[in-house]
């Protein structure tokens, strides 16, 4: 009879034990677009921290709002920052405030298939929202040929092309659309997905681009890193300061120092129409979407400790996988950031 | 006397005489509880979704009413939601490829069930059991990469040129459309059409054709007046298969309708269905009501595929009164 307390004793220690060497499991869940970069954070960071274990479901901005709203994820992770009423929607929900973690920056171009043009094509705001608009409906539309001098534009019909599944990329694309255009902005509006005036709808970037690709005389947009790694041709934007830019890593990095100056304390901003010369218009930061208040101690600092490695040496992996570091003033004030998680 | 009677209603043969007990002991019972159960289930699933898809809907059911069957605008920025265009480009997708498939579908039965030699049949239906296995997604890519082009450099010109006075076949054509997912689908469903089919008709009793042949008629008067109107009803079985797997498919659909919530008459310009609005998007889906408008769709789809089932029934009950053999 003395055996059983014994034996209680050395289970419950055992069970401790195999408590103790449970990696922590830390849950996310949200945008599709940084997943690569995301992906490749968490199991290097986990090398080093072996107690650590990331679980992250690449399920979509929209569903990674409402799963750390619902507080099923213990992080969440979105392309457009949340909007009030979905902040207060948290706020109810929750008993406290969420904070948002930019961590890399992304860029949606505009892909085309001419027939007969095989350099990159030149785009101003109001080309752009005009095609999208249906209101420019000829490739020989003077907005389009009197940027593109030299280029042979033929006088047929433009089919435009966007994304027909809800996207980070089409919030990035509208959201810009908004900025250039009073009339998309009444209109329209900016969104995951909105009710396009003009044009047929792709799945997801390679439907976009397959689009494209099939159809002479069409206008698409896709996410840059995706043309960048599939070889797509892609056309120049004017930026708000006039110049034509191209977009690229240092391009899109450049949106971001031109609007960390008057970057937000709780980093909700968006960087389309960015100043600057050499700013790409049409780039985005994508954000992690972490709870101010985390009552579980290892958890908070488990996420802390993960942010604060991120900014330094994480965003070393960013361009290895063609995605653009955030700029020092950002880095700097994110830093700050972290210590409001209680 | 017997007291223990079960209380579940038989329909086999009544042992009277036998007490509850013994039927317990000899698994009677416990076969026909646990097999009333799994029947049970089928039910008990369908209520639960149809439920769930109701309960989570309630937003816009109050807000929209009726006019959600009616509204043409899907507008997540702004908050309206309709399912009108949706519903067309159900229909209409499903209707073009029931068009097709249907002929091409119980023709090719005919010929493997009665025609054509055991040996070739047999080896026919592997094939056909393959392509009805073949995951939609393949079929997407293959709409997307051949027929898409072949829309437009082949059946676009050949349509619109002499067609082209009919709304039905007017427009530009950008490959992509209500034709294009029309033709997918019947790729999708013709396989479902042809199993089910032969296997109907190959049921048919042999004395029926026995007797055709014996007074006079050629093989194909005793096929096409006797053997089919006999498998009439599980033919029809075959078509309502066929119908639910169009109504309800999405991967194929979306990657080649255009997915532009917009009502057109001709066939070649592009649309969306309802299942493809619900799986594009589900996962961005923000805010409560634009997610239940999602989710109210999905009843909508529920309702559709109920209705056109029940259509199509009352249309078999009406056309076969004479009555046929087989049903499915």
């Amino acid at each position: 009879m003395k055996r059983i307390p014994m034996l209680l004793a050395a289970a419950i220690a055992l069970s401790a034990l195999i408590w103790a060497e449970t990696p922590l499991l830390i849950n996310g869940a949200g945008a599709t677009f940084p997943y690569p970069i995301y992906s490749k954070w968490f199991d290097v960071y986990k090398k080093n921290n072996t107690n650590l274990e990331f679980n992250y479901q690449s399920v979509g901005s929209g569903a990674g709002i409402r799963q750390v709203t619902d507080g099923t994820v213990d992080f969440g992770a979105t392309d457009g920052p949340m909007n009030d009423e979905q902040l207060k929607a948290f706020q109810e929900k929750r008993g406290t405030g969420i904070l948002h973690f930019p961590t890399v920056l992304g860029a949606v171009v505009p892909t085309y298939n001419v027939p007969g043009v095989s350099g990159a094509l030149n785009f101003t705001p109001d080309a752009l929202a005009g095609i999208y608009l249906g209101k420019i409906t000829k490739w020989n539309d003077p907005a389009i040929t009197s940027v593109n001098k030299g280029v042979n534009l033929p006088a047929n019909d433009i089919v435009v092309v966007h994304r027909s599944d809800g996207s980070g990329t089409t919030y990035c694309w509208t959201d810009y659309l908004s900025k250039v255009s009073d009339e998309w902005k009444t209109k329209v509006g900016k969104g995951t997905s909105v009710n396009w005036p003009a044009g047929l709808g792709g799945k997801g970037n390679e439907g976009v681009t397959g689009q494209v690709k099939e159809t002479p005389n069409s206008l698409g947009y896709v996410e840059l890193i995706y043309a960048a790694q599939n070889n797509i041709p892609y056309g120049t934007v004017k930026n708000s300061s006039g110049a034509f830019v191209k977009a690229d890593l240092n391009s899109v990095s450049e949106a971001a120092a031109g609007a960390a100056k008057e970057m937000p304390d709780d980093f909700r901003v968006s960087i389309t129409n960015a100043p600057g010369k050499a700013a790409y218009p049409i780039s985005t930061f994508t954000w992690l979407l972490i709870p101010e208040k985390i009552p579980d101690a290892r958890k908070r600092e488990a996420i802390k400790g993960f942010l604060s490695w991120m900014l330094a040496d994480g965003q070393g992996y960013n361009e290895a996988l063609t995605y653009a570091k955030l700029p020092k003033e950002v880095i700097e004030k994110e830093k700050k950031a972290i210590n409001k998680i209680q | 006397m017997t007291t223990a009677t079960p209380t579940i209603h038989s329909a086999g043969p009544r042992v009277g005489s036998r007490s509850f007990l013994s039927q317990l002991r000899d698994g009677d019972e416990i076969a026909r509880l646990v097999t009333f159960l799994f029947a049970a289930s089928v039910v008990l699933v369908t209520v639960l979704l149809v439920l769930e898809l109701w309960t989570n809907s309630a937003l816009p059911r109050t807000k929209f009413g009726l006019h959600f069957f009616v509204t043409q605008v899907w507008d997540p920025i702004m908050n309206e939601y309709g399912a009108l265009p949706f519903i067309y480009g159900t229909v209409m997708t499903s209707a073009i490829a029931l068009l097709l498939a249907v002929p091409l579908g119980i023709g090719a039965a005919i010929f493997l069930a009665e025609l054509a030699p055991a040996r070739i049949s047999d080896a026919l239906q592997f094939f056909i059991d393959l392509l009805a296995a073949v995951p939609s997604v393949i079929y997407g890519l293959l709409g997307f990469f051949i027929i898409v082009p072949l829309m437009r450099t082949v059946i676009y010109p050949a349509l619109n040129k002499p067609l082209g006075f009919m709304p039905m076949f007017k427009g530009p054509s950008y490959g992509v459309g209500f034709l294009t997912a029309g033709i997918v689908l019947a790729i999708m469903v013709i396989p479902y059409i042809i199993s089910v089919s032969r296997e109907v008709l190959l049921s048919v009793p042999r004395d029926q054709r026995e007797a055709a042949l014996a007074l006079g008629s050629t093989r194909w008067e005793s096929t096409w007046k006797i053997v089919v109107p006999f498998a009439k009803t599980g033919i029809m079985g075959s078509i309502f298969l066929a119908l639910a797997r169009a109504l309800g498919e999405t991967m194929a659909v979306t990657m080649v309708i255009g997915n532009t919530p917009k009502i057109s008459a001709s066939i070649f310009a592009p649309g969306y269905s309802i299942a493809a609005v619900i799986a594009n998007e589900f996962t961005e889906a923000t805010g409560d009501l634009y997610l239940q408008s999602l989710i109210e769709l999905g009843l909508v789809l529920f309702l559709l595929t109920f209705i056109l089932n029940g259509l199509a029934r009352l249309l078999i009950i009406v056309t076969t009164q004479k009555g046929s053999g087989i049903a499915v």
